[in-house]
């Protein structure tokens, strides 16, 4: 019998431990990445991962607890089975991160050191300095180095992925690709396939993501038949540093370690930040959120950081939206011991020392909490049955996705440093469903299959290819094209959404699609050629985008990370106690009624005819905490959280 | 660079000015090559100065552009890059005859050195494969060769690794930053291009077998040798250490290094690359003693 191979496209932290452990079960891979798996933009991430521990254990913490900041930081969108086994998982993920030589910080007597993240009352989040991805991923990599040479693993580096093969029922078989150096297409039979490919946010134009994120990969798949669930929510980081090329991130991790963001009260005070003393300072989150401070989710933070420069015209400078986001108070041996990372990158683009000097900061595009939609099978306690093929899988059969670019765990807003378990663990646990998956094909392994399927599928992506170097030279340049791309998207579909702005940008987005698929190349040889696979990568940005504006535009309410002012509800504005009552218990009621309506998740899938998304929608499995008002303890809605704790204990007493 | 065409350009058409002044314009001049074996050759391109530029958006304009300085239209000039905040180690390249990341390399500083120009080249110690692209997998083997991982048991919970004191952590944690960029490797008077042509009728695999033997017998370079040192005292790597002393002191070792100390100044991590090496190399002393011994 022929060994059965899987592929894995995309080589970050999801990839390559669904690869390490699909070698350590027995399973042969291909492993695909645009970059030398190394240089994933895993490596990006700063402030580390989550987990209950035993110092939070003892402060009263728990899984469920986890679980339940996860998903009420999510404003309840995620199904909760994968998210609740997540978060069960998630001190032995860090325990075996830790086996596997990475290097968190430690305390004195030798434990691991945490440190406290958004969206959380607990110091859960495991940190190596201020670039815990990239400490994760190396040691991940190093993992997979060690499989490559016992040659269970065969890497494709520098390969760009160009869709799945399937079948003639519709079962994946395999993919194709193309090595971006000698431009060769060529087919790759596998048992089953697992996009780990990461985000998309190179639709925005500039993000804090790095140049490999397109979301090619997923929109091949896409395009292919998989469907994309909750496109629309799109995590815009509240602390990034303004860039032409990128917005680089300023991890959370600055405000873990106590770092505070401000403005001055004085619209645009010309002094330097040092010498602005306190009271003239606003720390409008401290103000806003007593309970949480600084470390609100991000969703909140990037609102009130918006909306204080926007609206309320404190914007620390005149031409360009900025707040300052300050550590210099803290003591300089915690910041070099604990933040190096990130002040370095500050100081090395900007040219200020952030231990000095408060650094001036403003939110960016930076992670999709939607994705490929993917399956899970649940059991009766409400976990997931670990080893079952349904966990991750797509509906289309044989094809897995996970780490970003799958649609579970954070529903319509992500935690800080919830990313890189999430990420790990849907890598982890895809293996034995994978892993059963081909072990237990009842027709024939795909190295058994007749090259028929497989070569009328290259000649396809060939033609294709020879298709796009033949272009006119008179055409338009594809790099304008993403940067126009990129604005009209970063206009319509970030922090503010209004219907009018989204029906704007459908059209503006449909006629670049257009321009775009005549664009010309400026590279027409047949070595190396960047310009086609830049080309390639930013046609295929449309039926992506098309999503997110789609499901945003349709979606006329506010969660988590889709904010649109017409949909707000209103806040307590009586002073009399039976009037603010009484207006509290109509915001519940709306509550209700506006989840009835809009607490699912959106899930689309791909018309090749129209070229334009199909929307349905998907019951939310919310079975095991039920949905409450998200308000972080907001000054002012106390009476509200009143109002539903005393509906619940009525609700209970009836039952 | 022996298969140089020409030296740099001068009765192009160039910038008047590159004061890096808003509104100005500047001068880049980038070391081109076609494709492996093809000969080099320097091109001119002329580019819009704009505030808080870096080499990569700078390459990114040339791209978009696709226009020598003289208005010719061109390829677009391939290069590598990916995170563009110096952690993927990606964008490595010469500029203004400096080995560095081109995402950190900002204009403004550039041009206060050199307001003539900006100068872009690969790096000399890897085969070019475009442009300003070059192939880096020697580094990968040699990661490979020297069995640089923690080889655990399983990735079955086992509970918590060791503990660690903070100044071992700190002292891996700087050892773990580095990500193969290539800068300490290309600063060293030691280590050599290996460029292979895949001969006729040679398959893929043939051919990647025959460039992995030549790369294992070649120097392991600076963060070779500093990846030893981070896995041989990582607390469960020690218990195989001696493996990778042995490919320490192998051929293309330790004993190739001829300490002129550039790897620690070009290092953009700031790895004190000489203090791992001083380390390991006394570890591959006692090693090499005790394998006399043990004879």
């Amino acid at each position: 019998m022929a060994r059965h191979r899987v592929i894995v496209v995309g080589g970050g932290l999801a990839g390559l431990a669904a690869t390490m452990k699909l070698a350590e079960l027995g399973v042969d891979i291909d492993l695909f990445s645009l970059t030398p798996v190394k240089r994933s933009h895993s490596c990006c991430a700063q402030g580390g991962i989550n987990s209950v521990n035993s110092l939070t254990r003892q402060l009263g913490d728990a899984e469920w607890k986890h679980f339940d900041d996860t998903v009420y930081g999510g404003d309840f969108l995620a199904h909760q089975p994968p998210v609740k086994e997540m978060t069960e998982w998630a001190p032995r993920i860090i325990d075996l991160m830790d086996r596997l030589g990475v290097t968190f910080n430690r305390t004195p007597e030798g434990f691991r050191d945490q440190r406290r993240f958004g969206g959380t009352l607990f110091a859960r989040t495991s940190f190596a300095g201020a670039t815990t991805g990239q400490q994760l991923l190396y040691a991940l990599d190093e993992q997979v180095r060690r499989w490559e040479v016992t040659a269970h693993v065969k890497k494709y580096e520098c390969f760009d992925y160009l869709g799945p093969i399937l079948d003639e029922n519709g079962v994946c078989r395999g993919s194709i690709a193309q090595d971006m150096v000698s431009m060769e297409i060529r087919a790759f039979p596998a048992d089953a396939l697992i996009i780990a490919s990461g985000g998309c946010g190179l639709i925005y134009g500039r993000s804090t993501m790095s140049m490999a994120c397109t979301g090619s990969a997923v929109s091949r798949t896409f395009q292919a038949g998989a469907r994309y669930g909750n496109g629309e929510f799109i995590q815009v980081h509240p602390t990034a540093i303004p860039g032409a090329d990128k917005l680089r991130l300023m991890s959370e991790s600055a405000r873990g370690e106590g770092g505070r963001v401000w403005v001055p009260r004085k619209p645009q005070d010309p002094r330097p930040p040092q010498d602005i003393p306190e009271q003239d300072r606003y720390y409008f989150l401290e103000e806003r959120y007593p309970k949480y401070g600084n470390l609100v989710p991000r969703d909140i933070a990037t609102r009130e950081i918006f909306n204080v420069c926007t609206k309320e015209g404190l914007s620390v400078e005149n031409d360009r939206l900025c707040v300052y986001l300050d550590v210099s108070h803290l003591p300089r041996q915690l910041l070099d011991r604990k933040l190096a990372g990130i002040l370095e990158i500050y100081e090395k683009f900007q040219g200020v020392d952030p231990r000095a000097t408060a650094m001036k900061i403003f939110p960016a595009v930076h992670y999709s909490m939607g994705g490929l939609w993917c399956d899970y099978e649940r059991t009766a306690e409400g976990g997931l049955n670990i080893g079952s093929p349904r966990n991750q899988q797509t509906n289309i059969p044989g094809i897995f996705a996970i780490g970003e670019c799958d649609y579970h765990y954070h529903g319509a807003n992500r935690l800080g440093a919830n990313s890189l378990v999430a990420c790990i663990f849907s890598g982890l646990i895809t293996a034995p469903g994978a892993a059963a998956l081909v072990q237990n094909l009842n027709g024939r392994a795909a190295a058994e299959l007749p090259s028929t399927l497989y070569d009328r599928e290259t000649q396809r992506h060939l033609a294709r290819y020879k298709e796009l170097l033949a272009r006119p030279h008179d055409g338009e340049n594809p790099y304008l094209i993403h940067r126009r791309l990129g604005d009209v998207m970063t206009k319509a579909a970030t922090v503010v959404r209004h219907n009018d702005e989204l029906d704007w940008a459908c059209e503006q987005v449909q006629d670049l699609e257009d321009r775009a698929r005549r664009a010309s190349l400026s590279d027409t040889g047949n070595w190396t050629n960047q310009n086609v696979i830049f080309t390639r990568a930013l046609v295929d940005m449309f039926p992506l985008a098309k999503t997110i504006l789609k499901g945003a535009r349709l979606r006329d309410e506010c969660r988590g990370a889709h904010y649109k002012p017409e949909f707000v509800f209103p806040e307590i504005h009586a002073t009399d106690p039976v009037q603010r009552r009484l207006e509290a218990e109509a915001w519940c009621d709306r509550f209700v009624e506006n989840n009835r309506r809009w607490l699912k998740s959106t899930v689309a899938s791909w018309s090749a005819e129209d070229r334009e998304p199909l929307i349905t929608y998907e019951d939310v499995d919310t079975s095991l905490i039920p949905p409450r008002p998200r308000l972080y303890g907001m000054v002012g809605g106390d009476i509200i959280e009143q109002v539903w704790r005393e509906r619940g204990v009525r609700e209970e007493a009836a039952v | 660079m022996s298969n140089t065409r020409h030296p740099h350009p001068n009765g192009e058409p160039r910038a008047s000015q590159s004061d890096g002044r808003p509104g100005r314009n500047f001068n880049v001049v980038v070391l081109r090559q076609d494709g492996p074996g093809r000969p080099s050759y320097w091109e001119r391109h002329i580019v819009e100065y704009e505030q808080d530029m870096n080499c990569i958006s700078v390459l990114q304009k040339i791209a978009a552009n696709a226009r020598t300085a003289d208005g010719r239209k061109v390829a677009p000039v391939a290069w590598d890059c990916n995170c563009l905040e110096e952690v993927c180690g990606a964008c490595t390249m010469v500029i203004n005859g400096r080995v560095r990341q081109a995402c950190t390399a900002l204009v403004d500083r550039l041009l206060q050195d050199n307001p003539e120009q900006i100068e872009l080249r690969p790096m000399r110690k890897f085969p070019v494969i475009r442009d300003l692209m070059v192939d880096r997998s020697r580094m990968f083997n040699t990661l490979k060769k020297l069995k640089a991982w923690v080889p655990v048991d399983s990735y079955l919970d086992m509970g918590p690794g060791p503990r660690q004191s903070q100044e071992n952590q700190q002292m891996a944690y700087v050892l773990s930053k580095c990500m193969s960029c290539g800068c300490c490797l290309e600063a060293c008077p030691q280590y050599l291009k290996i460029e292979l042509e895949r001969k006729e009728g040679e398959t893929e695999e043939e051919f990647h077998a025959r460039e992995r033997e030549l790369h294992d017998r070649a120097f392991i370079g600076a963060m070779g040798i500093a990846a030893v040192d981070l896995f041989n005292t990582n607390p469960v790597g020690r218990m195989t250490a001696t493996e990778r002393l042995d490919a320490l002191v192998a051929e293309g070792g330790i004993q190739i290094c001829g300490n002129a100390q550039n790897c620690v100044k070009v290092c953009p991590k700031e790895i004190p690359l000489t203090t791992s090496i001083a380390r390991a190399g006394r570890a591959a002393t006692v090693h090499m003693l005790k394998r006399w011994f043990d004879r």
